[in-house]
């Protein structure tokens, strides 16, 4: 039985959000568990499920090369900037 | 130490999250494949002694209640069988363990729920200590079973309260409510005691588990914390606590119990509970029972795969697909 | 005058089918499943008590004194809410000849001249439509699933299809309330009911089974020998301990 990730927008406005998963053998059934399994206490407003088996993800070995080639690249955050202080709104 | 195991425990030494893609020593997916399946089980199990009292609940409010909160322990059973699922072991190989008495569940709920009682102080002591335990699981290295852990900790607490108001309704009412209420404190305060496990001293798995920050405090010391939050909360009852050693140490500021007859725990744990055969044989048959329904539904879902046309014929889903495709690229 | 009787009645249909599903906790195919059935119960068991609720404020008992004090002939459910289902073919059979129906009746309901029927008629609407797409749902992978499954879903469909009748009988009781608008014409639902459960039964590769049996007396308290072995389990321990509060 195919395994599903489940999403749920908790509210107007957020994204959804990664809440667990379950096993049901269509999209259908998937659905619907989601409902009983992760929304039991008006958690949510909104589903997605998606086979787990077509998520790509990066993998533990792909870190080094993907993420931390960002870190030196601090001129992107606002605070690299130093203002003096009568500088307002920017 | 090998790179990889110098990078995995300097990450946990860092309170870091060890999540499934990593790597990690086979004894660290071991221990977690058997403590969370045997959570999971103990969640799965633990629904039938209260759940036998579903359909016979004195009031509809009880019942619905009820009803609400072993739906909750199936629901805790399928987020922990999730989680042990990142490990790589699928959930019908963990059932299987169980079946074939491989892995374990809770040993309390090998014993029987004979009165309405017993559903007050299954809610009230067993849902505490297991609260009590699960707390700093939330904290476990294993992100999955750590989330897992919180979502069950933020909906375990209605449980123990509608278990101790089952208790206070009994402990206000009649004699025989009265009775009821404090017959079952005496069968479930000693078997709850062993819910944390033998004395550290005895304990097999633990010095590994701290290391690896999976165990955060040992079983003597969460069974010491569930002790002292469970007393004065008989004392409200009225009732009594089934230990005449039972007392108050005002030098360390908390309560001293008898000695626990641990030959019992081994008794039960070894499979000689007044439940364990029934408890298994239930879970085996029902998995029986519904094995045409799951072949069906697998049956059903190749059909309309190799087709595709079966989904969207009772598929009602619209935009949220196509959306979901490109937002949802985790 | 009729209100209360009619307003009970609606009530022990939910209440003997809530009693029915929450029997499958620890018991459903699926653990998701499980899950399922509990909310579905959840729904019945909470539309019994709003019906007994508003019976109460109509001069009746409060709702324990509905579920639990009183006898099998008292029951005035229609027979197939009670019927054990006691296999998951059955079950979601005779779950799903309920749906169709519910979400219709809920439909009209929503609509009635009663405000607080109405109320509860525009709540279970919602709750029927989930239930409708979850059991339909199961009658189309059960009887287009393997060959054993469809020959057990055919089979719970011949076993649970004589009770369908009831469901389209407007009690003596009730008539002069549906002339009222406050109850749907249950006589007028067949139609829709038939096309809806046609279709799905299509789907599922099903037979729609012949219209020949038909088995009645549930308003008017002659049940199937089921609901006392029911009523004895569910009522045991309240009426062991008269007066007592839990």
């Amino acid at each position: 039985m195919p395994l599903f990730e489940v999403f749920v927008r908790s509210r107007r406005g957020l994204d959804h959000q990664h809440v667990g998963s379950l096993r049901a053998d269509d999209a259908e059934m998937a659905l619907l568990y989601a409902r009983e399994i992760y929304t039991r206490r008006r958690e949510g407003i909104s589903i997605w499920v998606v086979r787990s088996a077509d998520v790509t993800a990066s993998q533990e070995e792909d870190a080094p090369a993907f993420f931390e080639p960002a870190a030196d690249k601090p001129f992107r955050d606002a605070t690299y900037y130093a203002l003096p202080k009568e500088v307002k709104n920017l | 130490m090998a790179p990889a195991l110098e990078e995995f425990q300097a990450r946990i030494d860092r309170e870091e999250r060890i999540e499934p893609q990593d790597w990690m020593p086979e004894g660290y997916r071991r221990t977690l494949v058997r403590q969370i399946s045997q959570h999971a089980h103990s969640e799965v199990i633990g629904m039938q002694p209260e759940g036998g009292w579903i359909s016979q609940a004195p009031s509809l409010e009880r019942k619905v209640i009820l009803l609400a909160k072993v739906q909750d322990e199936g629901g805790h059973g399928l987020y922990l069988y999730g989680a042990a699922e990142t490990l790589g072991v699928s959930r019908d190989e963990m059932i299987d363990a169980m079946h074939t008495g491989k892995a374990k569940y809770s040993s309390i709920f090998n014993y029987p729920a004979l009165t309405w009682g017993d559903v007050g102080a299954i809610g009230w002591l067993v849902d505490s200590a297991a609260i009590v335990n699960q707390v700093p699981l939330q904290r476990c290295s294993y992100g999955p079973y750590a989330r897992a852990m919180m979502r069950i900790c933020k909906e375990e607490s209605f449980h123990q309260r509608q278990g101790y108001d089952i208790m206070l309704a009994l402990a206000r009412g009649s004699a025989a409510q009265r009775e009821m209420a404090q017959d079952a404190l005496n069968r479930w305060w000693w078997p709850t005691l062993m819910m944390f496990g033998p004395p550290d001293a005895d304990s097999i798995h633990s010095s590994q588990s701290f290391a690896w920050k999976i165990k955060r405090y040992g079983n003597d010391e969460l069974r010491q914390k569930f002790i002292d939050q469970a007393v004065p909360q008989a004392e409200v009852l009225g009732l009594k606590i089934p230990d005449d050693d039972l007392q108050w140490d005002a030098a360390t500021g908390h309560y001293r119990i008898g000695a626990i007859d641990w030959d019992e725990f081994q008794q039960v744990v070894s499979g000689n509970g007044p439940c364990s055969r029934q408890r298994l044989a239930h879970h085996r048959q029902v998995q029986e029972d519904g094995a045409w329904v799951r072949e069906a539904v697998a049956a059903h879902a190749a059909k309309h795969q190799a087709g595709g046309d079966g989904l969207k014929a009772d598929a009602h889903n619209p935009a949220s697909a196509q959306e979901g495709g490109a937002d949802a690229a985790v | 005058m009729s209100l209360l009787p009619a307003v009970v009645a609606l009530g022990d249909d939910a209440l003997v089918l809530g009693q029915r599903l929450s029997e499958w906790c620890g018991k459903a195919p699926l653990l998701e499943e499980e899950m399922a059935m509990a909310n579905t119960a959840l729904d019945f068991l909470g539309r019994a008590r709003l019906y007994y609720g508003y019976a109460n404020t109509l001069g009746g008992r409060d709702e324990d004194g509905y579920a639990f004090h009183r006898d099998a002939r008292e029951y005035t459910n229609l027979l197939l809410f009670e019927l054990p289902g006691a296999d998951f073919a059955a079950a979601t059979a005779r779950q799903f000849l309920v749906d169709a129906f519910d979400e219709l009746h809920s439909a009209e309901l929503a609509n009635s001249a009663d405000a607080t029927l109405a109320d509860i008629g525009g709540k279970a609407h919602k709750e029927a439509t989930y239930h409708r797409r979850h059991s339909a749902a199961w009658m189309v992978r059960l009887g287009d699933g393997t060959d054993e499954s469809r020959r057990r879903m055919q089979q719970a469909l011949e076993d649970v299809w004589g009770y369908r009748q009831e469901l389209f009988v407007n009690a003596p009781a009730e008539q002069p309330l549906v002339e009222q608008d406050i109850l749907p014409d249950r006589a007028g639902l067949r139609a829709a009911w038939q096309e809806a459960v046609a279709a799905t039964l299509t789907q599922a590769t099903l037979t729609m089974p012949a219209a020949g049996w038909a088995v009645k007396g549930g308003r008017q308290g002659i049940h199937t020998e089921h609901l006392g072995v029911m009523l004895a389990e569910l009522q045991h321990l309240s009426r062991s301990h008269p007066g007592a509060k839990w």
